[in-house]
């Protein structure tokens, strides 16, 4: 609370990003943990609430007229515009906001207070519920070829990486702390992935310091070792994602990657995928074209080109087909690295294993596949995604291209995933916000010494109570689509690659689709379900009723009691939709769509419920159809309209004459 | 909702009292009307020098006159051209298709469609007020801007069968010359200088819709390729000529079956209806942002991308639907 200047600041402007006219006024709030701007309105009361967490930059702006401009932009992509009327007030807010989104100590993040009334046991409950142990028994491990190992028990060996790691059953003690002595970070070659059908395997690790001539007995008896691990084939592929140019660089380093040569039985391939600062580039010229105000087709094509982010999606994507048909069609295993093998390996690990594996693609298999190549592998959540205050360099956008991914095979095959798209955009919701203990820290040393899983609660307890939310309607588990491994088309494929809104423009209601395919789908499934089950019990009402009717002639059978009248789902056609502004010759009228009515942000919190509800649970409503227009939007005066005989053409008319 | 074709003022300015009597009558005592001219403020005023022109607003004071400069004829040809190109390449990186799909410029003529349609229906809808809609000839943009006005305003034309209805009327009898612009599709560069996709990328916007509203249009994709099909070579008489003159001349109707007479069919019916409809009586606005405009994949990589797994998924959907 020290931190905070100014508590309250009274008649702020809140507004809508693409038209000034939509401007509210309200009162703006600064807590311990979030920042809440609640409207003036009588009826409606609407309230905004922002973690501290989630904001990723603020900007102050010359002060004008009307007062002193606040950009709060979000890590969720939410972009919030305030306007304070004393630049005093607007400094106060600004110096206290800076200090309070960047916490120094995690005991400030909101996970630690965070109260959703749960007791001890069902706090418990939560953590246990993605267990790997389950999970590495499933696969089927520990078995003949692969072994448990808590060489790493105190996280003496390496402590980025878990206690217990699976290893080749042929890989000692010795072997193994030998590699690690060898591998960037002291990232051993580890079990990721195991394959029962064939015994392939892929494995992950960090870069070998081999630099130009470096060998080392061990690390070469590890590989061997992982081989061995799979009698169905005689060597194994080795993976290194960086661009050949990258790993090379990095054998002046005294690092490198590994020579064929010493290596005995192994194929090494480069796919090139960037670092983590071209990713934080390229995410941020795509932020930019989204703030971009009535762009043209040209301008959003062109600054979605220039700021490559598809093409980094896809060479992820690529890189996650290449391993998986490695696994797959030819029964070969993968060992795969990047630098520190905490970043583009998780990555591509993680899209091989969604691929070749549909439990995966089952709700609470994303959750476990997460939890084993992102949490335990030691993803540095605190360094990427700054939950608390540290060097802007590290910070990259690695899980949210992850998710993206997902999402693009969703788009391609819809019918594979348990869950929707509504699950993902949560999930990267809550990575940021810090409500959650889940993806603190930056491994699983650092989170046991916190004793993150006895102070916070698990974002997967709290997903998996609200999962009717999270369903695909078009998944059956006996479908083609959900058995066996995807195989998504490699080329010609640039254009099955689409911009998600759904995320980078999450809360612009406007431009999304009105109305929600999933939840209509979703609703009709329901109440099949109801009817299916309401029609059982008539029919066993009926066939009682036929007994006792063969005993007793006068009763008449109720057959003509059907079904009751199941209101059909009606999609929220009573409700309008607003027309955003068509006319963009003039400057002042901006042609963006408004957010739907009061369907502002998603993030809508009464004060009765702040403790235990989601603050992102109105996102659910993300997708309804339009809401009720309630302000007319032609204005008074000068009309929405153009004066005739405008004389500039928009954009598009402008068509080089033949 | 009025469509024409442009006055003909000429470089003298021409005046024609019963065509201003005409617009004249149409207004009321102190309302006002928009005139929403196709063509770019430029086109229209060179227009004049080959006798057409614009309505100067001292003659038809009650009406405010609107430029939307829309693309057709050959440039609209070479864009649609370009587009299919990139489309059909083998392999080109991520960047060069995203800068090839923008230098199609196929998109931008969605977006531009569906906002000035969308200017007309707001006009409409919300400023009460009359619209007259003409470019040069008034067979061409002119009818993609009414047709798609009255998709957005009214829920009659969603339905399968108003859909028919509007075809018929906003783009058949009122002379959209289909024989002149859809004869070759994309493989047509210099010859035929009439060839241009109006109609496709009417259906294209008519495709935007019903990705932003799913539940709205009684009509799936498959109506939508069926009709793109059929404009450009069909069994039946539906699209022939250029005109009712024309139809009647060559006895179309004695001569010809009729497509909705085939689509009506009840089994061939099931394939173009849309499982997720539901009547919704309120005008739909689209989104016109650049996120909101997609790729008509459906069409333009109908033969290059495997559609299996979405095939699958509308196939699901029918089942949940019916099963319901």
């Amino acid at each position: 609370m020290e931190h905070i200047r100014m508590p309250k600041v009274e008649n702020v402007r809140l507004l809508d990003r693409f038209s000034s006219r939509r401007a509210v006024v309200g009162t703006l709030y600064l807590t311990a943990t979030h920042v809440i701007f609640v409207e003036n309105g009588s009826e409606t009361r609407k309230e905004t609430w922002v973690l501290h967490s989630q904001i990723s930059s603020i900007e102050k702006q010359a002060t004008t007229a009307t007062g002193c401009p606040l950009l709060i932009r979000c890590k969720n992509f939410q972009v919030i515009q305030l306007v304070i009327p004393q630049e005093r007030d607007c400094h106060d807010v600004y110096i206290s906001l800076i200090r309070l989104a960047r916490p120094v100590k995690y005991e400030e993040l909101y996970c630690f207070s965070f109260n959703p009334k749960l007791d001890k046991e069902e706090r418990e409950q939560g953590w246990k519920l993605v267990d790997l142990n389950e999970e590495y028994n499933r696969m089927g491990v520990p078995n003949n070829y692969w072994q448990i190992s808590d060489v790493n028990r105190d996280y003496g060996v390496c402590d980025s990486y878990p206690t217990e790691v699976y290893v080749p059953k042929s890989a000692t003690a010795h072997i193994i702390v030998g590699s690690s002595k060898f591998r960037s970070r002291r990232r051993f070659p580890a079990l990721s992935y195991y394959c029962k059908g064939n015994n392939a395997s892929i494995c992950r690790s960090s870069q070998p310091l081999s630099g130009f001539s470096a060998r080392c007995l061990e690390d070469e008896q590890m590989l061997q070792a992982i081989r061995k691990a799979n009698p169905g084939s005689d060597f194994i592929y080795v993976v290194d994602t960086r661009p050949k140019l990258n790993a090379m660089a990095n054998r002046a380093a005294g690092k490198g990657y590994e020579n064929e040569d010493n290596y005995s039985n192994i194929k090494f391939q480069f796919i090139g995928i960037e670092n983590i600062h071209v990713m934080r580039n390229s995410l941020q010229k795509m932020l930019e074209v989204c703030e971009l105000k009535s762009p043209s087709m040209s301008d959003f094509l062109w600054g979605l080109e220039n700021s490559g982010w598809l093409r980094h999606i896809k060479a992820i994507m690529d890189a996650g087909i290449f391993i998986a048909k490695a696994v797959a069609e030819e029964g070969v295993s993968v060992l795969v690295h990047c630098s520190d093998g905490w970043d583009r390996t998780a990555q591509v690990c993680s899209v091989a294993s969604l691929l070749l594996d549909p439990y995966y693609r089952t709700m609470k298999g994303f959750m476990v596949l997460i939890e084993k190549d992102w949490v335990s592998f030691g993803h540095k959540f605190n360094h990427r995604y700054g939950n608390l205050d540290g060097d802007p360099k590290e910070i990259s956008p690695v899980i949210d291209q992850f998710i993206e991914c997902v999402w693009q095979l969703m788009e391609q095959f819809p019918c594979a995933f348990e869950f929707n798209e509504r699950f993902l955009i949560h999930i990267q919701h809550h990575i940021y916000s810090c409500q959650f203990g889940n993806f603190l820290c930056n491994s699983q040393k650092e989170r046991r010494e916190l004793k993150i899983k006895e102070r916070t609660y698990s974002l997967w307890a709290h997903l998996w109570k609200n999962r009717a939310d999270y369903l695909n309607p078009l998944y059956r588990p006996d479908h083609s689509q959900t058995q066996g491994t995807l195989h998504p088309q490699i080329a010609p494929c640039n254009f099955l690659y689409k911009f998600w809104s759904g995320m980078y423009n999450r809360f612009e209601k406007g431009l999304h689709p009105r109305q929600s395919v999933t939840d209509y789908l979703m609703a009709v499934k329901e109440e099949t379900q109801q009817l299916e089950e309401e029609l059982e019990v008539l029919q066993e009402r009926l066939a009682n009723l036929q007994k006792s009717q063969s005993g007793n002639n006068k009763v008449k059978s109720k057959q003509q009691d059907q079904s009751k009248q199941f209101g059909l789902y009606t999609s929220n056609n009573s409700l309008a939709n607003t027309p955003q502004e068509y006319s963009n010759d003039l400057k002042s009228f901006p042609s963006r769509s408004p957010s739907q009515g009061d369907e502002d942000s998603a993030l809508i919190l009464t004060q009765d419920n702040l403790k235990s509800s989601d603050p992102d649970l109105s996102a659910n409503s993300d997708q309804e159809s339009g809401v009720e227009d309630l302000s007319c939007r032609s204005p008074s005066g000068g009309g929405c309209l153009p004066s005739e005989d405008s004389g500039k053409d928009s954009d598009e008319a402008v068509f080089v004459a033949g | 909702l009025l469509r024409s074709s442009q006055p003909l003022s000429g470089p003298n300015r021409r005046r024609c009292r019963e065509d201003e009597q005409l617009l004249g009558t149409i207004l009321d005592e102190d309302e006002r009307g928009f005139i929403i001219d196709t063509r770019s403020a430029q086109a229209a005023k060179q227009a004049r020098m080959g006798g057409g022109g614009t309505e100067p607003k001292s003659s038809y004071p009650q009406w405010r006159r609107l430029h939307r400069g829309l693309e057709r004829g050959r440039p609209l040809q070479e864009s649609f051209i370009r587009l299919v190109e990139a489309c059909s390449e083998a392999s080109p990186g991520m960047d060069r298709w995203l800068g090839r799909l923008e230098s199609s410029r196929w998109l931008s003529h969605v977006k531009a469609a569906l906002s000035t349609a969308c200017l007309a229906a707001q006009c409409l809808d919300r400023e009460d007020a009359k619209v007259l809609v003409h470019g040069a000839e008034g067979t061409d943009t002119t009818l993609l801007v009414t047709a798609l006005a009255q998709l957005i305003l009214d829920p009659s034309c969603r339905s399968l069968e108003g859909f028919q209805e509007l075809l018929e009327r906003e783009w058949i009898e009122a002379g959209h010359p289909f024989q002149l612009r859809c004869a070759r599709s994309a493989s047509s560069h210099a010859r035929g200088k009439q060839e241009a996709p109006l109609f496709l990328l009417f259906l294209d916007c008519v495709w935007q819709l019903s990705r932003q509203f799913p539940l709205s249009l009684e009509f799936g994709e498959q109506l939508l390729l069926t009709l793109f099909d059929n404009a450009y070579a069909s069994a039946y008489g539906t699209f022939l000529c250029n005109n009712e003159r024309e139809r009647s001349l060559c006895k179309v109707k004695e001569s010809t079956h009729s497509l909705w007479a085939w689509l009506n069919q009840p089994e061939e019916k099931q394939k173009y209806l849309n499982p997720l409809y539901s009547h919704n009586p309120l005008v739909i606005w689209p989104s016109v942002e650049p996120q909101s405009i997609q790729l008509w994949q459906g069409l333009f990589l109908r033969w290059i991308r495997p559609s299996q797994h979405l095939d699958e998924a509308w196939e699901e959907i029918q089942r949940l639907v019916k099963g319901n």
